[in-house]
């Protein structure tokens, strides 16, 4: 097998593996620990859960490979497809709408050039819809990845946060 | 206008989350009390005294809850904490947990105490990341401090606080959705008998609240059930964090005694509609509870006898207010859409009735339905009501039915005017 070829079979990093073990002493049972492994191979992988590692999980918790699908097909917050490496959620709820919600998505496609649901063709950012993010107080909201939210957003302040995110982005890239 | 009293939350916008903070504040002194010179006993007669009602949506009597764990010694026996935190309109329990979590710690200490437990699952939403560390940091610092782990304050009890994460999925506030999630499936709510009290996490006894319920706990056991009941209404004791959204000057958390009249919250504590608007329509205890016209609004106080006369209910206490610009139709369908992402999918009425109410509350805003589309949004809502395993499918009728009975004069006229006649001045959907 060549490096190239390797690189695109991902397997679990030991480190993963030991983050999801030192949950195990916090239950009775090892399948509790499922929804905090997959929040930690969504981490460890940009953002999103690749199925080569879903036999691993299954594995290490002792479960079918279908107690973990059912699991991640369940939950909003798990994407069995690739997000941007920013996917950034909207919230639509009706305390985020009467407050300018939809424009907010409306500029964001209009400067990433997506729709929801869509990848910016870099990987770099990605688009979602989300129900009530519990901010509506400080509506409309946004959460990028599983960051703090970005509150009482406008229209206007996206651009600036676009920049932000690209200049993080670029940081990574040039640390790594 | 009723002065906001601050019993959950801290004085103005200070941070009491670090444990010294917290401390000089009275914090942990409830604590002291209750382990080291009341019996568990008497902690639970106290808290039932208070007429503490949880503040999660349903409203039952927290101590009677306690009071349903079995008698028969059976070990181990757990608290579930209900941080789930996702009626839409609610962010109540964020402002606790982000800013005086050691409240949550203390409150399920004395819990603990009063219920022999041995340890508590705080089941947070997922999306709660600044909640989860502050929390995450200040059980740490409650270990560190001896408020957890073994022998607490010497009186024997032994007692631990895991902090869970979910992953974006509305029913997991359901009680046993969320036990079902915490045990590693869908949250799919479980058929009761048995209940949680019996047969919780893991099969054994489980006491499960939310985090405001909790967090009421210490100042009651410090201050004294009677102290409690006289804030508040005799049916509804205490304060509560009011959550205002929508068309209001001033959006945000207000933490008033129960019972306080809505147009008080509206229109004094919230500063009232933009200029030159009126109000039109409010949501009083989050999106699953039966809309109120503007005048049902301005006569109603926020207590849950008050409410229920009304034709409404306390929910979870966020107020969603809307004025005249905004379509009523438009909101239905929001909520609808909602309960249609949300249901479980585990009953059919549940399954199909949410999805066929968007269906039908979004036609009606692109104005392609009949006025007897109308009647079937209503036939649909009867047969989702009171069916289903868990009350998903009650609320989302509700949330959905009431805004059409409530403002059926509206729904007619999108199907007259074969569209929105609200168009040019409603929120956008």
């Amino acid at each position: 097998m060549t490096a190239e070829t390797a690189a695109v079979v991902p397997v679990m990093p030991e480190a993963l593996r030991e983050r999801i073990v030192a949950e195990f002493p916090k239950y009775p049972e090892k399948r509790a620990v499922l929804l905090s492994a997959l929040h930690f191979v969504q981490e460890t992988f940009e953002g999103w859960i690749p199925k080569e590692i879903v036999p691993e999980v299954a594995e290490l918790l002792e479960l079918e490979q279908i107690d973990v699908w059912e699991v991640i097909y369940f939950y909003a917050m798990f994407n069995s497809d690739p997000v941007g490496r920013c996917h950034i959620r909207v919230c639509v709820n009706l305390s985020c709408c009467l407050r300018g919600a939809r424009g907010i998505v409306r500029r964001l496609e209009e400067l990433l050039a997506i729709r929801p649901g869509e990848v910016t063709e870099d990987g770099n950012f990605s688009i979602g819809e989300v129900e009530c993010l519990g901010s509506c107080g400080t509506a409309p909201a946004i959460q990028v990845n599983n960051e703090r939210y970005r509150e009482n957003v406008s229209a206007e302040d996206l651009p600036g946060l676009l920049a932000e995110l690209k200049a993080r982005l670029s940081e990574s890239e040039a640390e790594a | 206008m009723t002065e906001e009293l601050r019993l959950l939350l801290p004085t103005g916008n200070e941070d009491w989350s670090s444990i010294d903070e917290y401390k000089r504040h009275d914090g942990y002194a409830a604590a002291a009390k209750a382990l080291k010179e009341m019996r568990p006993e008497s902690v639970l007669e106290e808290v039932k005294n208070s007429g503490l009602r949880g503040r999660g949506g349903a409203g039952f009597s927290t101590g009677t809850k306690w009071s349903f764990l079995p008698k028969d010694g059976r070990r181990p026996r757990y608290i579930a904490c209900n941080a789930d935190e996702s009626e839409p309109g609610t962010f109540k329990d964020r402002q606790i947990l982000e800013r005086n979590p050691h409240k949550l710690i203390e409150g399920l200490l004395i819990a603990a105490w009063a219920n022999t437990i041995d340890a508590a699952y705080v089941y947070m939403r997922g999306e709660y990341r600044g909640p989860f560390e502050n929390l995450v940091a200040a059980v740490d610092e409650a270990r560190a401090a001896g408020y957890l782990g073994k022998n607490i304050l010497g009186s024997g009890l032994d007692f631990e606080i895991y902090v869970h994460r979910g992953a974006g999925a509305y029913i997991c506030g359901e009680e046993t959705g969320l036990m079902e999630s915490l045990e590693g499936r869908k949250g799919q709510p479980r058929k009761r008998p048995p209940f949680p009290a019996v047969s919780g996490l893991w099969k054994q006894p489980t006491v499960i609240n939310n985090v405001e319920s909790m967090s009421h706990v210490p100042h009651i056991v410090l201050k004294g059930a009677d102290w409690f009941k006289g804030i508040g209404k005799e049916k509804s004791t205490g304060t509560t964090i009011f959550g205002v959204s929508g068309d209001v000057a001033k959006p945000g958390i207000y933490e008033l005694p129960l019972g306080v009249p809505l147009r008080e919250i509206i229109f004094e504590h919230a500063g009232g509609l933009h200029p030159g608007r009126t109000l039109k329509a409010v949501i009083p205890g989050g999106v699953s509870m039966p809309v109120l016209t503007a005048e049902m609004a301005m006569e109603v106080n926020m207590d849950h006898d008050a409410l229920q006369k009304a034709g409404t209910l306390l929910g979870t206490g966020a107020i969603v207010v809307m004025d005249d610009r905004q379509c009523m139709v438009r909101a239905a369908m929001v909520i609808a859409k909602f309960f249609r992402h949300e249901s479980c999918g585990q009953c059919t009425q549940c399954r199909e009735g949410t999805g066929w109410l968007h269906k039908l509350a979004k036609s009606v805003e692109a104005g392609t339905a009949t006025m007897q589309d109308l009647d079937t949004i209503d036939e649909v809502t009867s047969f989702m009501e009171g069916h289903t395993i868990c009350a998903l499918s009650d609320a989302a009728a509700w949330g959905t039915g009431w805004f059409l009975r409530r403002f059926r004069s509206e729904f007619e006229e999108h199907v007259r005017h074969g569209g929105c006649p609200l168009a040019g001045t409603s929120f956008e959907v």
